[in-house]
């Protein structure tokens, strides 16, 4: 049998029939729903007098415009209401598991799905969103749709696609001290460019990818998006199948050893080839700031923000100089001249235990500046309850931290958690797009340790030199 | 889905690259349940200065592209979001096609799906395209979904590919969920056979969800 890639291996099981020209009809096994991309997709299957094909592959929860603030109260945007009641309504006449927002278990809908076990090695998942990229690091083809596909995998619980090409990303050897799965993508990015990985599905290898936690895997891949990868893998092995073990929805007893060996066996085979290989080794990783209005504008926290006059071509120099005329940011200034005024520690990318527990760590005993306003938004219900169980939220609060209940937030700023024009914000999000925060709003995406640490006080800092706290 | 044939057509220049799909439609206009009406928030951020006053640079400020139906624009189009609502507030303006080197995955997927023809042209062509555009009032370009090919006023044919499925199902206008229902057959044949080997895939958990 020919040697075949993880990729290839999931999408040829998921393979319902094939055309001469390789547009593939291709079996989605998971779908992820929340209340933005959905509304017009129930509408149509409405209008069409259709029903889900198999309402119990999915599942649906409100995150994008939930309050993070005391819930008791409502919904006080009409519009943010109404969106959410509708998916409650459309779940409830489609006959599809919701989890409302007073749930425990309601939380962003990229933390929830392996929180819950729902995001299971060798699956397809999808999601109207793009950020579902996150799900590879179980080894799960998983990429974002538009609305009209939404509806589309409601209705036959397929895709039409073609078949994607192939890239490795490599990293080998070790990461020095202090840099997380966060500055390995941000500078995969900065190296690919955002565009550098469109038309592929990416597949992270490497010592240093193998040395990441599930959490970071997450991280790791739920960026891939950002490069232009609609999707990004990492393989499964112990200590996926040890994440995934008793969770709620995961397989229980037999059927979880039967899945075990199939999930163990989801790796490239030795002579796989790929359409495009990418090294980077991990001790050139240095911690990462983005200085621009794109993920792939981005140096090194010891480096400086471009200076345009030095840039020769004269189409890259023009992108700088909007760049930074939006980010109001001198050319040439060191990274860690740069005050903050907002520190959002949140988001699918960066919100789970461990990147509240690293955050922790570099805030214990410490206090936020006095010009920084912070604030930490766990990505789920019960990712909340946990950080509370061990005493995290306390340690933020005790540093001037404003402690949230769960959900987007300010990653895209559609509910009331929103920058001001001009404020400069460190965020563990993933995309520092013009006006992603709030219009005019200026982002920084950073690692939790280094949004943690900009907090404290009050610009970058470079965390290999900084004196932690009680540790 | 609208059929998209031939298209002769107004072309507004957008001279940036890597435009996201924040930029297209922002995140307040995301709030609807519907997706008319949506062309109020198209670049919504851009159409206006800093100070609050409309930019006349902007080609949606500008008169002569009023009845643009193609927007010519850079590489890596629509990247970002996978919101539909881009599309969806290009083709409320009357954009029914979009010109540039190269677009982002989601949103060059999510065009098809709304009737509008995204047209890959070479770097070279994009440029001479941006300086015709400046230098002519209204400039008008017609392009050819059948035979793939963008002709100019002055007489240069350009062609251009893209799959075949794709282009069968816009050239007809035809329902994508209709068209997979017809496999039905197939798609449960699947099921049956999937069930059997991973049993864990067909799990009913709505059942557990709420105990």
């Amino acid at each position: 049998m020919a040697s075949k890639t993880l990729f290839e291996k999931i999408w040829d099981q998921h393979v319902v029939r094939e055309e001469p020209d390789g547009t593939t009809l291709l079996y989605i096994d998971r779908h992820l729903v929340h209340e933005v991309t959905s509304p017009q997709a129930f509408e149509g299957l409405r209008l069409a007098g259709r029903r889900p094909r198999r309402p119990t592959a999915a599942l649906a929860v409100p995150d994008h415009n939930v309050p993070t603030t005391d819930r008791s109260q409502g919904i006080a945007d009409p519009m943010s209401a109404l969106q959410i009641s509708t998916l409650e309504g459309n779940c409830a006449e489609f006959g599809i598991t919701y989890y409302g927002m007073e749930d425990i278990r309601q939380g962003i809908v990229h933390v929830i799905g392996p929180e819950q076990g729902l995001t299971l090695p060798g699956m397809t998942i999808v999601c109207g969103d793009s950020h579902t990229s996150t799900h590879g690091a179980f080894g799960a083809l998983a990429f974002g749709i538009g609305t009209s596909e939404v509806e589309h995998v409601l209705a036959t619980q397929c895709l039409v696609q073609k078949r994607p090409k192939t890239m490795e990303i490599r990293v080998e050897g070790t990461l020095p001290d202090y840099c997380s799965s966060k500055d390995v993508i941000l500078a995969i990015i900065g190296q690919i460019g955002i565009g550098g990985g469109t038309g592929y599905v990416v597949e992270y290898t490497g010592s240093v990818i193998r040395s990441f936690s599930m959490e970071g895997r997450m991280t790791l891949c739920n960026m891939s998006i950002e490069a232009g990868a609609r999707a990004g893998l990492v393989s499964p092995d112990e200590l996926t199948v040890a994440y995934v073990k008793n969770r709620p929805l995961s397989p229980k007893e037999e059927v979880f050893q039967q899945a075990k060996s199939d999930w163990l066996a989801l790796k490239t085979d030795p002579g796989a080839r790929f359409d495009k290989v990418i090294e980077l080794r991990g001790k050139d990783i240095s911690p990462q700031v983005t200085w621009g209005t794109n993920p792939g504008m981005v140096t090194d926290v010891n480096g400086h923000v471009p200076d345009p006059a030095s840039i020769p071509d004269e189409k890259l120099r023009m992108a700088t100089e909007r760049a930074l005329a939006y980010m109001g940011l001198p050319g040439g200034i060191p990274i860690c001249d740069i005050r903050v005024d907002r520190v959002f520690i949140g988001s699918c990318t960066n919100s789970r235990i461990e990147d509240l527990r690293v955050a922790a760590r570099y805030v214990k005993g410490k206090h936020v500046a006095q010009s920084v306003k912070a604030m930490v938004v766990p990505g789920s219900g019960l990712v909340k309850r946990q950080a509370e169980g061990e005493g995290l939220d306390r340690i933020f609060r005790e540093a001037g931290f404003e402690w949230r209940e769960p959900g987007c937030s300010m990653c895209l700023a559609m509910n009331a958690d929103v920058l001001t024009p001009g404020e400069r914000c460190a965020s563990t999000s993933n995309r520092n797009f013009e006006g992603r925060q709030g219009k005019g709003g200026r982002t920084h995406l950073v690692s939790p340790a280094m949004a943690a640490a900009a907090a404290v006080e009050g610009h970058f800092v470079d965390i290999r030199d900084w004196k932690m706290g009680d540790q | 889905m609208q059929a998209f044939t031939i298209l002769t057509g107004t072309v507004a220049p957008l001279n940036r690259g890597n435009v996201d799909t924040d930029q297209i439609i922002p995140k307040q206009y995301l709030k609807t349940i519907h997706r008319t009406g949506l062309k109020e928030g198209l670049f919504a951020d851009w159409r206006r200065r800093a100070d609050g006053a409309q930019d006349p640079e902007f080609f949606i400020n500008q008169p002569c592209y009023q009845q643009a139906t193609i927007l010519l624009t850079r590489e890596n189009f629509g990247c970002g979001s996978s919101r539909e609502h881009a599309p969806w507030a290009l083709l409320d303006y009357g954009i029914r096609c979009i010109v540039a080197p190269s677009f982002a995955d989601i949103f060059y997927n999510n065009c098809f799906q709304n009737g509008i023809l995204p047209v890959e042209l070479p770097g070279e062509v994009i440029q001479t395209l941006f300086d015709r555009v400046a230098h002519t009032d209204q400039y008008q370009v017609t392009v050819d979904l059948a035979q793939q090919v963008v002709t100019l006023p002055e007489g240069e044919k350009y062609s251009f590919t893209l799959d075949s499925f794709r282009k069968d199902c816009l050239l007809k206008g035809l329902d994508g969920i209709g068209l997979t229902l017809q496999h039905e057959s197939a798609i449960t044949a699947y099921e049956k056979r999937r069930a059997h080997e991973a049993p864990w895939l067909f799990q009913d958990f709505s059942s557990s969800v709420h105990s």
